[in-house]
């Protein structure tokens, strides 16, 4: 983190704190008071953000309250609520997050949004690796045409769900765009194919999108859509966790192994024609 | 009852609702009419539930890994690796 960016989005909170980091990756993610603010990464394309930023979905996708600038990076403030944390781990919020997805994905696309940012995060994952390693190798297979123009979210995971004044909502929406709406479903879908989630767990979260209405699969066969974005969501989480454990110089845990496991099995099995 | 191939003497034994007699002497069984039936469908419903094929997979893509085998990381030591499931 650069020095005094964090003091400096402190001052910009107008709040006395107390201050909790929440982030520090690409992004900075600082709770102050009752807001929350997040310094974007310098190299984002400021209109494509923008646009992003200024899409409103009441009930549906969190609005932010408004944005600044500090250097060059893009500063968005949003209104504190209560994320969902590892400790929800004895009930994760599945079937909430399905049906949100299932909303969303019926929503129109608002005009001027770019494409949705799955894709080149899967770009990114891969890049920080070495042309050998597993995760590099089968990323050349992957086929990441978009098959649909809906409204995506791009980066969908369960720390994407926050509890504001009772309901369940979407957030973070700097990979929002149009895209194939499948591709929200595929990191949950990445993580049952390689056992890291339940039978259960993904029926539950599968089950509720169906349920809700969510038009990305097909009920009766949804590994038919699913495969593709599946694979690369494989591939960038295994990619991901290749490039942690190598900066902290440790082994891979049990998860990244299960991953990189399921890359070996990606390049060994053409996709489904 | 006589054994009509050797005329030896015939003895009824039931097992599970099949009407049997053997011949004490040269081991020959005879069958009520409808026995052999009853027995070939007993056969069927053993074989059936012996031989039945498993119960197919959870179904996911041909590449998966972890729950086809019986396997999963799901279970017991989830909380080492859970915060990649709520992080980008």
């Amino acid at each position: 983190m650069p020095p005094e960016l964090l003091p400096r989005l402190v001052r910009l909170s107008g709040r006395e704190g107390p201050v909790t980091v929440l982030k520090d990756t690409r992004v900075l993610v600082v709770r102050v008071g009752d807001v929350v603010l997040k310094a974007h990464p310098a190299d984002t394309d400021e209109a494509e953000l923008k646009a992003r930023l200024e899409v409103r979905l009441p009930g549906l996708l969190l609005a932010p309250l408004g944005t600044d600038r500090i250097d060059d990076r893009i500063v968005s403030i949003w209104p504190a609520g209560e994320p969902v944390t590892p400790d929800d781990l004895e009930k994760p919020p599945w079937e909430e997050g399905g049906r949100l997805l299932a909303r969303l994905h019926a929503q129109p696309v608002p005009a001027g949004l770019p494409p949705m940012g799955g894709p080149a995060r899967v770009a990114r994952a891969v890049a920080r690796l070495e042309p050998d390693d597993l995760p590099r190798r089968a990323y050349e297979t992957l086929d990441l045409r978009q098959r649909g123009h809906g409204l995506t979210h791009g980066d969908w995971h369960l720390g994407q769900l926050l509890r504001l004044d009772g309901a369940w909502l979407l957030i973070d929406p700097d990979d929002l765009g149009y895209g194939d709406p499948v591709w929200d479903l595929a990191r949950p879908a990445a993580w049952y194919a390689s056992g890291l989630v339940s039978p259960r767990e993904w029926d539950r979260f599968l089950g509720a999108y169906l349920e809700a209405g969510g038009t990305a699969v097909s009920a009766g066969d949804p590994w038919r859509e699913l495969d593709g974005p599946a694979r690369a969501l494989t591939v960038q989480l295994a990619a991901t966790a290749l490039t942690t454990a190598r900066r902290d110089d440790t082994a891979l845990d049990e998860a990244a192994g299960a991953l990189i496991s399921s890359c070996e099995r990606i390049l060994a099995t053409p996709p489904p024609s | 009852m006589q054994c009509p191939k050797c005329r030896g003497n015939m003895r009824t034994f039931d097992r599970n609702g099949v009407h049997i007699e053997q011949c004490d002497g040269c081991r020959g069984i005879f069958l009520d009419y409808g026995e052999l039936e009853t027995l070939s469908r007993m056969e069927n419903q053993w074989a059936q539930q012996t031989y039945a094929a498993p119960p197919p997979p959870a179904p996911g893509p041909a590449w998966g890994g972890g729950h086809h085998g019986g396997h999963g990381y799901h279970h017991g030591h989830r909380k080492s690796w859970v915060n990649a499931l709520f992080s980008s």
